[in-house]
């Protein structure tokens, strides 16, 4: 070892760069989705942004700060229904969506400060509960009428061309902005400490992360993001039905696309998300052995692979697409090598 | 006296919940494991005695003679093979994966029999539905009787099984640390898988009271996770007479809630869930508290 070594440490490398360009390029065609593509085409990819927010969110909660619920589907129903409430109200159709999004993210904050008290298992579950006692509690309306439901009339104002126009960039906006947030909240120091209290708590608050400040920000994030899909979901849909809205299985599909794309990776939930779009497309209609094949997928990632399929391939390359973290790159002095042979390290405190 | 009789009526309803939280209280007490296929694997069980009583005329008591053992064996390896591996890769893994275990037993046993819903009240006789008259209001159901002394029975049975045997101080001693308990000639992961096998054989009894109290259809699983998980909660998580204690509050709850209005039997029981968690927010634990209050009582 005569050549001392240089530790480098970067964040851009020449892929993410890449991969950032394709992204805004590719935000920019979406766009222009509805004059591009046919009816059926922005429909499906209307769902596609949806189940994107999804995912992304959750794997905010649980990937990234170790918060699994299995109780988001309280916020996505709660979010539908807030959205038509206010849309009953009078409310103009569109803006009501983000409003509904907005007062259940600020709901959340009381909730927060029982459900965080709890660890683990004890958290999803107890999520879980909320969720069925945000049903109930929603099912008293006279405007849901038990398990009657209702509907957005107020859509009806719209041509179906407008409509589905109009929806779909409502999704596609707000999935950029949820990714945009995310992304930044992830390279701040606050990413830092959730990922910190993820992997061990205790030791988190003894380095001055303020424990319950970051979780209760993250958690007010996811609810934040599954109301807004719900609201989403609700004016692609028009009905509202509480047992459809409130049913475990929105998280079931959440946890399905974190799991599989990838639990704590930025990139990962995305893929997952395409990955679960393509199987429900190509598999949906087998029905029960369609839900098996789910629950099956989810179980063998779990516990063969539970950085999913993202993580498999960020722990055999180099490849980071997003700059989230920070790559150590150990080199001799002199070599420029900074490909596979750099050893990239988790994302460190900035 | 309406009152009196709602009272009675949760107080033994909560005999069931407590029941139910048996097996869901035991396994997280030793393995620190929300079971969430919990529920699905009492439907499971309940499935089971009904096909045996269905096809074989067999009565469920006699039926849980052969799926006890049958679920027990399916605890041990539940253990071995998914919460053993998932245990080891964080304290997530085990709820992401026995929450794709229930999608599945739920979605297999759908496939199986259909979207029937299905009792076992036929195959017991004049049981399901006989009761003690103690006045004209009140009336005591010998079945829900059976099922109040079933749980006291099998709850303070483990609990002497884990103070006064030793396979049950093995099963604390690992609950406690399971690494030291290797030094001294344990095998924990036997240990572990046992106590997962007695789980499963108590949500096996379960089974066979929620089939034999009401109808089930396959994915009436979550429900019981969640009265199981309520009733855990409410009674102090990992203590099993607290878990008992829990159920005849969420049982009592729920009664008087519909006393109220008919929506009132879910939004009081998942009410007293909250008021639980957010006493033990501001007071601590109340179990233990409660615990000692009886025991000063009781000497």
């Amino acid at each position: 070892m005569s050549a001392r070594p240089v530790v480098e440490v970067e964040r851009w490398t020449r892929e993410s760069r890449l991969a950032l360009i394709v992204a805004a390029l590719a935000a920019v065609v979406l766009a222009f989705g509805p004059s591009l593509f046919d009816a059926n085409v922005v429909d499906r990819l209307t769902t596609l942004f949806i189940y994107v927010i999804l995912a992304v969110m959750w794997n905010a909660l649980a990937g990234y700060c170790g918060l699994v619920s299995i109780g988001q589907q309280a916020f996505f129903g709660l979010g539908a229904y807030v959205a038509a409430r206010l849309a009953d109200f009078g409310l103009s159709v569109y803006p009501s969506l983000f409003v509904a999004a907005l007062i259940v993210g600020v709901l959340s904050l009381p909730l927060s400060a029982i459900m965080l008290r709890l660890k683990g298992g004890e958290f999803a579950i107890g999520m879980w509960v909320a969720s069925e006692l945000a049903h109930l509690l929603v099912n008293l309306d006279t405007l849901v009428n038990g398990e009657t439901g209702t509907s957005l009339i107020a859509l009806n104002a719209y041509s179906a061309d407008a409509r589905r126009a109009l929806t779909y960039w409502c999704a596609l906006g707000a999935m950029a902005g949820l990714l945009t947030i995310v992304f930044f909240l992830l390279r701040s120091p606050l990413g830092a400490a959730i990922q910190a209290i993820r992997d061990d708590e205790e030791a988190a608050e003894s380095v001055g992360v303020r424990v319950e400040r970051a979780k209760r920000l993250i958690f007010v994030l996811a609810a934040f993001g599954a109301a807004l899909a719900g609201a989403l979901w609700v004016a692609t849909a028009i009905t509202f039905q509480p047992k459809t809205y409130f049913s475990p299985q929105w998280t079931a599909y959440m946890i399905f696309m974190a799991l599989v794309g990838g639990l704590g990776t930025f990139e990962g939930a995305i893929l997952g998300a395409v990955a679960f779009f393509a199987i429900e497309a190509w598999f949906g209609a087998a029905g029960v052995w369609y839900l098996v094949g789910l629950g099956a997928t989810a179980l063998v990632f779990a516990l063969a692979l539970p950085r999913g399929v993202w993580g498999w391939v960020e722990d055999r390359t180099a490849l980071r697409l997003l700059p989230i973290g920070y790559r150590v790159n150990f080199n001799e002095a002199g070599s420029a090598d900074r490909g596979g042979a750099a050893k990239s390290a988790a994302p460190d405190a900035p | 006296m309406i009152l009196v009789n709602q009272a009675i009526q949760g107080i033994l309803l909560g005999g069931y919940y407590a029941l139910i939280a048996c097996g869901l209280s035991f396994m997280f007490s030793v393995m620190r494991i929300i079971n969430l296929a919990h529920g699905s694997l009492a439907i499971l069980a309940a499935y089971a005695l009904y096909a045996l009583a269905d096809r074989f005329d067999v009565s469920p008591f006699l039926g849980l003679l052969v799926v006890a053992p049958a679920m027990a064996l399916i605890g041990w390896a539940l253990q071995r093979t998914v919460l053993e591996r998932s245990a080891r890769s964080g304290p997530l893994a085990p709820v992401l994966a026995t929450f794709g275990l229930a999608i599945i037993i739920d979605n297999l046993l759908f496939q199986q029999f259909g979207a029937d819903t299905r009792s076992l009240a036929p195959y017991i006789g004049d049981l399901s539905y006989d009761s003690w008259d103690i006045t004209d209001d009140i009336a005591i159901g010998k079945l829900a009787a059976l099922t109040m002394a079933t749980a006291i029975v099998l709850l303070g049975g483990i609990q002497l099984f884990l103070k006064r045997t030793q396979l049950g101080r093995m099963i604390r001693a690992t609950a406690e640390d399971s690494d030291t308990v290797g030094l001294v000639g344990v095998n924990a992961r036997r240990v572990n898988a046992l106590a997962a096998a007695i789980a499963m054989a108590t949500v096996a009894i379960s089974g066979a009271f929620l089939a034999m109290r009401a109808t089930f259809g396959p994915y009436a699983g979550a429900q019981q996770l969640i009265f199981a998980f309520e009733a855990t909660v409410i009674g102090g998580a990992g203590s099993l007479w607290g878990t008992l204690i829990g159920g005849v509050v969420l049982g009592v709850a729920q009664s008087l809630g519909a006393s109220v209005s008919p929506q009132g039997f879910f939004v009081a029981g998942h009410l007293a869930f909250f008021g639980a968690l957010f006493a033990r927010l501001f007071f601590g634990d109340l179990g233990p508290r409660v615990r000692r209050a009886f025991a000063r009582r009781a000497t």
